[in-house]
């Protein structure tokens, strides 16, 4: 039964890691805004070539 | 050739169109800012699917930023400044779509000593990193300003803002740190649960008992220490507050507990603390709800631009306001603020002081006249003489009264408070009876674990969770509906408003509208085009307002001799036709002119034609709402404006409603303090900042506002202006609210009803407590968020538009 004791100590550093990774999150400011990286994983790193996507280009 | 549309803003280019790269733009600067994107392979812009259309007509002028590079003002407004790195924070009101965030994070492209930028949509706000050594600050806001996006800068700024996000982060650190603890102390209990069935053996429990006793420690010492300390300062002043019957069952439930672990007679109620005190947690972040784009404490500095351009031998110069002394002259150009009470020196001063008066038209300055701060002029610029410095003006004078010195009671507060004090007495009453029973019955054993389970099943969990939970909803659900309210507080203080005070301009009416129509012959669609021509050439609002209301095809013709002379109209040649505009005196001799309303006369070729008639726009659903709102309050209204409306205002309000007009900043506040002490629970709605007394000293004030990221003085509440017609629905909703926190709090006592009939029996056992406790805690809650859903779609059905959407 003793092992439970192992087991128990375990858990409680498994758990510990996860209260770090919590309070590290709000610290960097996680929580601060919870709309804008919603879109801007939406916007495309790089603009589109101008040429594939305007209609309007050719004179 | 058809009308042709801005390339950049969207706009329509009118006669003066800038082509380049065979594209129109409205203006020079919409084509600076394409170039400029061009030249940084940022064009992409335009292929985006919301194009941000930023006109860049009312762009300021350069040199405009130039008092930002003042050590004090730049000390201000940075967040950080250290070597070769500098970082602020600016809000931004032109944010409003996600071409706008793709913008503004690629600043770095466009100069190479911004290193990033970063953009928080719902604030409005961005946060820019830039190398100070090489760029100064007015140079960054510059560029910003270039492309459209000029920050909103005022003299409040960077006073508040990082401390109540350090309180914000600290309640989720709290919250994490005793969620861990809970969670563990559950895993911990959970043999004692089932022990019934199992033998553990007596070292493994005893380490579960040491364990969960450690685990304890920061809940009571970090997690749970505010209410200790909130009981301890309101025993210390003779109070009861509702944190004292709560620390009294923490206290009861630590020592029972350590008392038993360490002598080994028991499991403790370590469990049911944890749980405890995660809800009471829980409950306190759930009702702090901010809008984060909105401040309710704004006063007259927020409102001021924070630089002024001062003339001295000639030459302009930006200063930051706070170094603005009396005897300076002072530059203000077209819709620049007066920023002090100053003498008009040189030029044409017209001056709305709506903001101040709540008085629509611009009044007509001669030189040598006295001229208040707070005015905008309209029409060139001008040039003032300082006479108060700005802190003591006429407009901020007003904010000398003590209406905003004093801190507003809390009903909510008092109701708790008043429960609990009942409560306490009552619990600690039965407490001590059931120790007595058992003592007289000869079992003291008996007695003292009944007295100490009283205590601890007794503790008002649920109770402290009714109010956060059913107001933090309804704060919610009246944020959907932009009705934006400070804190739960408000909500207790609508439920009893008894008198509803109205502003006219900006409240009832919209400031920006106005219903014009022609009376006199009618108009061809030729001369309508003419009319429209002469008119567009003059900035005077009234101008601009029939200019807009006069809707024609085709495309403006170009004026010769065009004369505005001020205070009587505008005359211009338009296709080889004389056409005079204004005054009935200036265009008729022989017309005298309508007192009531605000007329605008037109001659064509010495020809009197008519006059358009001008007239306030009331907001639409206004007249239903008010009506049905006369039914249950008093209604008033306290208006800036003179009296030209009274009879439209009497038919709309009702002949009982006490209308007043010519209303000074500071009789409005007299008003209110005068219904306050004759026993009246008012509100107030109100626009401006001639409203701010009376918004403050009223029970309730709430600034109208047609966009709520805009200017709005210090009020208790922000309601956008299309939602007005809802207000009686706002009201009954927090009535309704108030009467549901009570429910919940006889559902609460009815949970302790149960727990006490264990507890003074003697057998309270850690398992009855440790599901009783939460449980009460949790249907608490549910409850208060049901009810108030469930009335918040009677009462406020949610509307199919895309405000939910858009958060």
């Amino acid at each position: 039964m003793s092992i439970i004791l192992l087991l128990i100590g375990i858990s409680l550093m498994v758990a510990l890691i996860f209260l770090g990774a919590f309070i590290w999150s709000v610290r960097s400011g996680q929580y601060d805004d919870d709309y804008t990286p919603s879109v801007r994983i939406l916007l495309d790193d790089e603009p589109p070539k101008p040429k594939d996507t305007k209609l309007n280009n050719q004179p | 050739m058809g009308k042709s549309n801005c390339y950049h803003c969207g706009d329509e280019c009118g006669s003066e169109a800038v082509v380049y790269e065979a594209k129109d733009f409205c203006c020079n600067g919409c084509q600076l800012v394409y170039s400029l994107l061009k030249e940084n392979e940022l064009d992409g812009f335009y292929s985006l699917k919301e194009n941000p259309r930023l006109s860049l007509k009312d762009a300021k002028e350069g040199s405009a930023f130039d008092y930002l590079d003042d050590e004090t003002v730049s000390q201000k407004l940075l967040d950080f400044c250290e070597g070769n790195t500098a970082r602020l924070t600016l809000k931004i009101p032109q944010i409003h779509c996600h071409s706008c965030i793709w913008l503004l994070e690629k600043l770095d492209r466009l100069d190479e000593h911004i290193s990033s930028s970063r953009v928080n949509f719902l604030k409005k706000e961005l946060t820019i990193s830039y190398n100070p050594n090489e760029r100064k600050l007015s140079e960054v806001i510059r560029l910003l300003a270039s492309l459209g996006y000029e920050p909103s800068i005022s003299l409040s700024d960077g006073d508040e803002k990082p401390r109540e996000h350090g309180i914000e982060k600290k309640e989720w650190f709290r919250l994490g740190l005793t969620f861990f603890c809970f969670g563990n102390i559950m895993l911990l209990s959970f043999p004692e649960y089932v022990s019934k069935g199992f033998s553990i053996e007596g070292t493994l429990s005893g380490t579960f008992g040491y364990l969960s006793l450690a685990l304890s420690l920061p809940i009571l010492f970090y997690g749970g220490i505010d209410y200790l300390r909130s009981a301890f300062i309101a025993l210390k002043n003779r109070g009861i507050n509702i944190d004292v019957p709560i620390s009294l069952g923490i206290i009861c439930l630590f020592t029972v507990s350590t008392y038993e672990i360490l002598t080994g007679t028991g499991a403790g109620y370590l469990d049911s603390l944890a749980g405890l005190i995660f809800f009471l947690l829980l409950g306190k972040i759930f009702q702090r709800k901010t809008f984060h784009r909105l401040s309710f404490e704004r006063d007259y500095k927020a409102y001021f631009p924070l630089s002024v351009t001062t003339v001295s031998n000639g030459k302009a110069q930006s200063i930051p306001l706070a170094k603005l002394e009396v005897g300076q002259r002072v530059l203000v150009r077209n819709s620049e603020l007066i920023p002090a009470d100053a003498l008009l020196i040189k030029g044409q001063a017209d001056i709305d002081y709506s903001f101040v008066t709540g008085e629509s038209d611009p009044v007509h300055k001669e030189l040598g006249e006295l001229l208040y701060a707070g005015g905008r002029q309209h029409g060139g610029a001008i040039e003032i003489e300082i006479q108060k410095p700005p802190s003591q003006s006429y407009l901020t004078s007003l904010w000398n009264d003590q209406a905003f010195d004093k801190e507003r009671e809390n009903g909510l507060d008092r109701i708790s408070n008043a429960v609990s004090k009942w409560f306490t007495l009552v619990v600690i009453a039965i407490a001590i009876s059931a120790f007595g029973y058992w003592t007289y019955q000869g079992k003291t054993e008996v007695g003292l674990h009944a007295f100490t389970s009283v205590l601890i099943i007794a503790c008002p969990c649920a109770l402290a969770l009714a109010i956060p939970f059913t107001m933090g909803n309804i704060l919610r659900i009246f944020g959907k509906h932009k009705f934006y309210l400070k804190d739960i507080g408000v909500i207790e203080q609508l439920s009893r408003i008894s008198s509803i005070v109205f502003d006219k301009t900006g409240t009832l009416t919209n400031a920006q509208k106005a219903s014009v129509h022609f009376e006199g012959e009618a108009l061809s669609e030729e001369e309508k085009l003419l009319v429209k021509s002469l008119l567009e050439q003059s900035g005077h609002p009234l101008s601009r307002l029939v200019s807009e209301q006069l809707s024609v095809d085709g495309k403006i013709i170009p004026v010769d001799n065009f004369q505005e002379l001020t205070g009587k109209g505008i005359e211009g040649l338009v296709d080889g036709q004389n056409l005079r505009i204004g005054k009935a005196s200036f265009v008729d001799k022989g017309l005298k002119s309508h007192t009531n309303e605000t007329t605008v006369h037109l001659a064509i070729n010495g020809i009197y034609r008519g006059h358009f008639t001008v007239s306030n726009h009331y907001r639409q659903g206004i007249s239903e709402a008010l009506e049905q709102l006369g039914h249950s309050y008093t209604l008033s209204l306290l208006s800036g404006d003179g009296d030209a409306e009274k009879p439209r205002l009497e038919a709309l309000m009702g002949q009982q409603a006490d209308l007043h007009f010519s209303q000074s900043p500071h009789d409005k506040l007299q008003k209110i303090r005068e219904k306050k002490a004759s026993g009246e629970a008012t509100m107030m709605l109100g626009d401006g900042l001639n409203d701010a007394g009376a918004l403050k000293e009223s029970n309730v004030g709430v600034a109208v506002s047609d966009n709520v990221a805009h200017f709005t003085p210090a009020s208790d509440a922000i309601l956008e202006a299309s939602q007005l017609p809802k207000l009686e629905h706002f009201l009954k909703f927090s009535h309704l609210g108030v009467k549901l926190v009570y429910v919940s709090f006889g559902l609460s006592f009815l949970y302790n009803l149960v727990g006490l009939f264990f507890a003074v029996r003697g057998d309270l056992s850690p398992v009855v407590s440790a599901i009783l406790m939460p449980l009460s805690s949790i249907s608490v809650a549910l409850f208060a968020m049901l009810s108030t859903n469930l009335l918040g779609n009677q009462w406020l059905p949610s509307t199919t538009e895309k405000g939910n959407a858009r958060r």
